[in-house]
């Protein structure tokens, strides 16, 4: 095994709808001078970048090499991940890997997007395959729509349950000032928002964001002596599982199923919604909200309705999700996997002001991707042994 | 020395050309295609370690990562396994033409595979549209080896 890792600052910039007054470099280097600043560090310490984003979003490959102004990898070992929506907790994957390894102390993670500069299921869809998916795909909305419509079928799950999942995670994005929809709705308000693709209504869908993100990436060498409560990473893991669209069953959220079975037993987790304090997880709409906890082993599957309405993942409950607010209140695509890793460590470092878990020492990540595929990643206030 | 100012924010517009790209379907892609242009027959082929038949047909069984040579005709037909009804459009990034809305997307489960696969149906109300529901290809008349050249599916008479 090699070293041991922690995140020891983040940084974000104001997510909104479109953000003009900056292009993709200057609004990269918002977010690295806000990690920096926060772990007490200059440019100069950083070892190593890594950085994502998805580039068909703005129509301008090689982010790597363009942004090195901004992302202060001028002259540094830098390198790009991409991975679709996972693309944010790819790249801390990588940033991981980088420090665990023993060749790099301080590695800068970055993820962003400026999804207001071109159509999003437009570009969404180009990550397909051309010939025989493509033509009659509906993009990633259609994508979660026709999931949460076996789901109903399946459990007999309403279109209320999926609603409390909208309702919680935008309740929870008023504690955040960083968020972009920040909106006091209630299950009545999801319920009359506009079908968008059947049965995912407007409410149900998280919105298209600019933002980005800056995580840095510290080994136990460093850790402690730039941040007082480091949040170390316990484990991390990916799974993809389809070629064409009609491949995998909806039968559960296959790959984050697979993703919790490889990790949890390598970091002692038996019970994760006991063990866990909060999780940060990627779930694009609310009916992923009520359908992947399942997966993540929280509850039995068919289960989910009756855990969110318990409150058991709200504010306050056995195990909150999404303090942040989550993706339905802000997704900037590249930079939104790079938010739950930020955001789960906030909470370990004690750093989430006004959506902070009190005393939380454990927290689980998640990035979700294309259409099904998975990252987690498990933070613990502890150092690992 | 003066600043930079808010004066004014610009954003500058790419204009209309789309790159246009050619992509090669393979020898399995193609197979399936010509089968759907010449003979208006759906085609997949069957893994020769898990026997499950997977639509459409591709050179390796990713599960078991083996090649499979088996071409399997099928019959066409098949069951709802899911769907959704799309209320926004999007510009089709390859053809540059707006997805007309209402339209429902499918994944449906062909007799005789072990996967689904996604297409239109005609219907575009969910209250119409049942899950389980039997399904047929409604073939184009004059068809050139695309996915199009089924135009959608629709409900097998009297099921």
């Amino acid at each position: 095994m090699g070293k041991r890792v922690a995140i020891v600052g983040t940084g974000q910039t104001k997510a909104s709808s479109g953000r003009k007054d900056v292009n993709g470099q200057e609004m990269i280097n918002e977010a690295v001078m806000k990690a920096l600043a926060e772990a007490e560090l200059t440019r100069d310490d950083i070892d190593a970048v890594i950085i994502g984003n998805m580039d068909h979003f703005e129509g301008i490959n090689y982010v790597d090499t363009w942004s090195v102004d901004g992302s202060g990898g001028f002259m540094k070992p830098i390198m790009k991940v991409t991975t679709g929506g996972t693309t944010g907790t790819t790249v801390a994957m990588a940033a991981y890997y980088h420090v665990a390894s023993g060749l790099f102390d301080k590695v800068l993670a970055i993820g962003w997007e400026k999804n207001s500069e071109s159509d999003t299921t437009g570009a969404i869809i180009t990550a397909f395959e051309p010939i025989v998916d493509r033509p009659t795909f509906g993009g990633a909305v259609g994508g979660l729509a026709v999931m949460a419509n076996r789901y109903m079928h399946d459990w007999g799950a309403t279109q209320e349950d999926a609603a409390r999942v909208a309702v919680r995670d935008r309740q929870h994005a008023l504690n955040n000032p960083n968020a972009h929809l920040r909106i006091d709705i209630n299950i009545d308000d999801v319920m009359k928002s506009p079908m968008i693709s059947w049965p995912i209504k407007y409410l149900d869908m998280c919105p298209r964001t600019d933002a980005a993100c800056a995580v840095i990436f510290a080994s136990e060498d460093y850790a402690e002596k730039i941040c007082p409560k480091p949040a170390w990473v316990l484990g991390t893991t990916n799974r993809h599982n389809f070629t064409f669209i009609g491949d995998p069953s909806f039968r559960t959220m296959i790959t984050l199923e697979e993703c919790a079975k490889a990790l949890y037993p390598r970091i002692g987790i038996t019970e994760p919604l006991k063990q866990f304090d909060v999780m940060e997880l990627y779930l694009p709409s609310s009916f992923a909200g009520v359908q992947w906890i399942e997966a993540l082993g929280l509850c039995k599957n068919g289960g989910g309705p009756e855990l969110i309405a318990s409150g058991a993942t709200n504010m306050g409950g056995e195990c909150p999700i999404n303090p942040s607010g989550g993706v339905l209140s802000s997704n900037p695509i590249g930079a939104t996997g790079l938010l739950r890793v930020a955001e789960g460590a906030l909470q370990i470092m004690g750093r989430a002001d006004k959506r902070q878990v009190p005393g939380a020492k454990t927290a689980l990540s998640s990035g979700f991707g294309g259409c099904y595929w998975s990252d987690l990643m498990a933070f613990s206030a502890k150092k690992p042994n | 020395m003066e600043d930079v100012k808010k004066k004014e924010l610009l954003s500058v517009y790419s204009g209309e050309a789309e790159q246009p790209f050619e992509w090669s379907a393979g020898k399995y892609v193609s197979r399936f295609l010509v089968e759907m242009r010449d003979n208006k027959r759906l085609v997949g082929c069957k893994c020769p370690k898990c026997k499950k038949v997977l639509v459409p047909p591709r050179r390796v069984c990713g599960e078991c990562f083996v090649q499979m040579d088996e071409i399997v005709t099928l019959s066409g037909e098949g069951s709802l396994y899911s769907f959704t009804v799309l209320n926004f459009g999007f510009v089709d990034p390859d053809t540059g033409i707006q997805r007309p809305v209402p339209y429902t997307c499918a994944n449906i489960a062909l007799d005789g595979t072990d996967c689904t696969w996604a297409h239109y149906l005609e219907e575009t109300d969910p209250a119409k549209i049942k899950i389980g529901m039997r399904l047929r290809p409604v073939w184009e008349e004059n068809r050139r080896g695309h996915l199009l050249d089924i135009k959608h599916f629709v409900p097998v008479e009297g099921k």
